[in-house]
């Protein structure tokens, strides 16, 4: 049973003028969990993941990795203490290699910006990384080819290659399922499972056979609000989230 | 980026040049050699970090400010401490305004820089710090030696002009260097997206600071090397127009390469000479403006990928229509 | 400083502003709307003033009028001008990076000058403003105050009013507003955004024009105009916040306060005192006072 909470949120809110966003959302992301958030179209999932990631500063309630509150720092701060993400809509640097791409990533944690005379190909550290992020997500063949040029599965593989590379304790991952068809998902999903150990993981999904293949806890969120929160089985019987998502075969 | 044997050969024929061209085509080539370092430092802003700054002839013009303010009227000053100390004086204006100009973004930024450049205008152009709209002399140039011993006197033109060939060599090497750097690896990622950088753990501020920095003091070496050449500087050289014509030397070259800036630098300057010339224009060269004016529309309409780019598509269709006649054949 | 002093350098603060604010706002406006950055909206003020030199003489002469029927001509002149300029050079722009925006039309700016030079010489020349308002008003015991200057202030601010009136209340400042947040979402309405952003560059360059016509008779006419108008308006915008209509009257004023009272106070440090107050403000807030209000 997983047991240290890595990243927490409580009461985390997030407005925008009049809109709230997100309404006191609060969850434990603990080591060796998967927890998938679910919700309708603008229910506030991305808008989650930002405030987690630092992207977007909260504006009511906090967060805290590994019990330190780290409400007030800047995104390059949480990223260098554990935090990555992958994003929704790709954002691989098109024209660097897929191995570029992942060592620039690694890159951030041991910055030495100062020392302008070394080589930046020949770092071992960095390369070391992203090495092994690629090896994780099966792109050591492609280590070579342009970001630009990989088929889409291959972006998204890449996409969470370089939130590894960081060697993060958290993943926050914004939908990386999107657009796969069936054998990448299966592939991501094997790979998410195979990250399990060692990491805390949150998922915003829409794809919901994948969710409860993968997720050892789910958040279900409607208009920024917690509407259930639990094991798989449980949120599936529950009644509000079957009201929630009435019509929709998959659930 | 870079490709040894093209950039050699430049080297060799700048070194020879003073014994081919005339006085007139030497003094040229070392216009071009100062702007090319010029161009070569707001590349580094634009090119490679994705900082587009309407602002850098403050930090040419304040280096060049410096140089003759910091020289005594009488004896010549030494280069070893004068050239830090105009570059120095560069470097502390671009971290002044660079500390608050980026703090803006995108379109924001272009406006701001233009304004405190224009800023720097005024400060030499309405006091009396620098001889006001006049401008000042610089009348002892400099020298590199020990105690009495004069080891290279820029005063006389063959030192000077190799002088500025090394500076310019060792700044292209420099940048090159800094390009295969994680620090010149990090500002590629930046300019390709800042976002991203940050998610990764790059605090992308200072990273960004430090390099205008960097190209306010290279700027400023050009500065320097120009109130050398001349002995005179007034305050039109850090009018906006000098902005424009260094930002036009970058796109004109094409952008992410630093042999580009240097091409651009090189056409810049033979486009000015043409449209300036009474020979080809006759009466109508004092209008050279206008042609300038619609050079760079055209320029950035058609050639978006600057001289570089346009060779680059070339190679690139010589080699298609090899394989076509490879597959005929 | 006495009253009657003080009076009169706010009645410039205010003069200056406002005018500042006539350029401003359509600068803003156009990069608000199209995103286009243009930097030779000051030579728009440059043709504006060279119109005035130009038109009151002719208009004299062939129609009977003087400054008001130069400055109808003006306008229309201006309106078709801006329409015709936007049709063939500035919706090129839409697409491209703000750098490429930049140099073309840094580009355009040094052949809109040399054209001026060809056509009306690089001298000085004065405009006269028109009899009636050339007198002066008596402020407290002792000073006077020009008319044409409140003139100035009084045109300024009816356009302000049109202006606000037009982008709140008419369908065609629906349209705008709209084709500012989704230019898709517009055209698939069946409103034709390229009319819009047409007619929306064609007023933009109106109000330019508008400010340099009516300037001409306190500034007079000269060849540097263009670009040191340019400059200050792009403090204003980056003061008020780019696309804020609102923001640009603000910090036109606030501009034409710090500058005037400056040259009273400062007059060494005069033209820098605007720099120092933008810098002062991006340390505050970087997007401007109000970003995209």
């Amino acid at each position: 049973m997983p047991d240290d909470v890595l990243l927490e949120a409580r009461g985390v809110t997030r407005r925008f003028g009049g809109l709230t966003a997100v309404d006191a959302v609060s969850l434990e992301l603990p080591r060796g969990a998967v927890h998938a958030v679910i919700g309708t179209n603008g229910a506030g999932k991305s808008t989650l993941i930002n405030v987690l990631s630092g992207e977007l500063p909260a504006s009511a309630g906090s967060v805290l990795l590994l019990g330190e509150d780290i409400t007030h720092w800047p995104q390059p701060r949480r990223a260098r203490h554990g935090v990555g993400r992958s994003y929704q809509r790709t954002t691989v640097f098109p024209r660097f290699s897929v191995l570029e791409n992942c060592r620039l990533a690694a890159q951030a944690h041991r910055p030495r910006a100062w020392a302008v005379w070394s080589d930046a190909d020949r770092d071992e550290t960095s390369l070391a990384l992203a090495h092994e992020a690629m090896r994780r997500t099966g792109l050591t063949d492609l280590a070579a080819r342009a970001a630009g040029g990989l088929a889409h599965g291959q972006k998204r593989q890449l996409e969470i290659a370089m939130c590894l590379a960081t060697a993060p304790q958290v993943l926050l991952l914004d939908e990386p399922l999107a657009g796969m068809g069936p054998e990448e998902t299966d592939r991501m999903l094997s790979l998410l499972a195979s990250l399990r150990e060692g990491h805390a993981i949150l998922l915003v999904e829409h794809d919901m056979d994948a969710v409860f293949r993968i997720a050892d806890r789910i958040t279900v969120m409607v208009d920024g609000k917690v509407l259930a929160t639990g094991e798989p089985e449980v949120v599936r019987a529950n009644s509000d989230v079957q009201a929630a998502y009435l019509g929709e075969a998959t659930l | 980026m870079t490709r040894t044997l093209p950039v050699a050969l430049a080297v060799v024929g700048l070194a020879v040049f003073p014994w081919l061209g005339g006085k007139f085509y030497v003094d040229l080539a070392m216009t071009v050699m100062i702007l090319a370092i010029f161009a070569l430092s707001l590349e580094l802003l634009v090119g490679r970090t994705g900082l587009v700054s309407f602002g850098h002839a403050a930090f040419f013009g304040v280096g060049a400010y410096a140089t003759v303010l910091l020289s005594s009227k009488s004896a010549a000053p030494s280069l070893l401490w004068l050239l830090p100390a105009a570059m120095g004086a560069a470097a502390l204006l671009a971290a002044a305004i660079g500390a608050l100009s980026l703090r803006t973004r995108g379109i924001y930024f272009i406006m701001v820089t233009l304004a405190f450049a224009q800023m720097a205008y005024y400060v030499f152009h309405d006091t009396k710090l620098g001889g006001g709209s006049d401008g000042i002399y610089l009348y002892v140039k400099p020298v590199m030696g020990l105690g009495s011993a004069v080891w290279l006197d820029l005063d006389h033109p063959l030192p000077f002009y190799f002088f500025t060939l090394g500076c310019l060599a060792a700044v292209f090497a420099f940048l090159a260097m800094l390009s295969r750097s994680p620090y010149g690896h990090a500002l590629a990622g930046i300019r390709a997206n800042e976002q991203r950088m940050r998610a990764a753990g790059f605090s992308t501020y200072p990273y960004k600071l430090a390099a205008f920095i960097v190209a306010g003091a290279l700027a400023g070496l050009a500065g320097f090397l120009y109130a050398v050449k001349d002995g005179f500087v007034n305050p039109e050289i850090l009018a906006w127009h000098q902005s424009g014509s260094v930002l036009l030397m970058v796109i004109l070259g094409g952008i992410g390469s630093w042999r580009g800036a240097v091409i651009g630098a090189f056409a810049f300057v033979a486009l000015k000479e043409l449209f300036q010339s009474d020979v080809v224009f006759g009466a109508f060269a004092r209008h050279w403006q206008l042609l300038l004016g619609l050079t760079i529309i055209a320029a950035v309409a058609l050639m978006p990928n600057g001289l570089i780019g346009v060779a680059a598509q070339l190679r690139a269709r010589r080699r298609a229509s090899a394989t076509k006649i490879a597959h005929a054949g | 400083m006495t009253l009657a002093t003080f009076l009169v350098q706010c009645l410039n603060a205010l003069q200056y502003g406002l005018l500042l604010f006539l350029v401003a706002s359509g600068l803003t406006l156009i990069f608000g709307i199209m995103g286009v950055i243009n930097l030779a909206h000051g030579s728009f003020y440059m043709i504006g003033a060279y119109m005035a030199y130009a038109l009151s003489p002719w208009a004299a002469a062939h129609l009977g009028g003087g400054f008001f029927t130069a400055l109808g001509i003006g306008l229309v002149l201006s309106v078709a001008f801006g329409y015709v300029l936007e049709w063939m050079f500035i919706s090129y722009l839409y697409e491209r990076e703000h750098l490429q925006q930049v140099l073309m039309t840094y580009g355009l700016i040094l052949v809109f000058e040399e054209v001026r030079s060809i056509l009306a010489g690089d001298d000085v020349h004065g405009v006269a403003a028109p009899a009636w308002l050339a007198g002066s008003v008596p402020l407290g015991g002792l000073m006077t105050y020009p008319v044409y200057r409140l003139f100035m202030s009084a045109v300024c601010v009816a356009v302000a009013i049109g202006l606000f009136f037009v982008i709140a209340r008419t369908r065609l400042g629906m349209a705008i507003r709209a084709g500012a947040s989704n230019r898709e979402m517009v055209q698939s309405l069946g409103i034709d955004i390229r009319f819009v952003y047409r007619v929306v560059f064609a007023a933009g360059v109106a109000l330019a024009v508008l400010a340099g016509m009516i300037a001409a008779p306190v500034s007079s006419v000269y060849p540097g105009m263009g670009n040191q108008v340019l400059i200050i308006c792009f403090v204003v915008v980056v003061i008020g916040g780019i696309g804020s209509i609102r923001g640009a009257l603000v910090a036109a004023l606030l501009v034409g306060i710090v500058d005037t009272f400056g040259k009273v106070f400062f007059p060494q440090a005069a033209g820098m005192l605007v720099y120092v107050l933008m810098a002062a403000i991006l340390l505050w807030r970087p997007e401007g006072l109000f970003r995209h209000a």
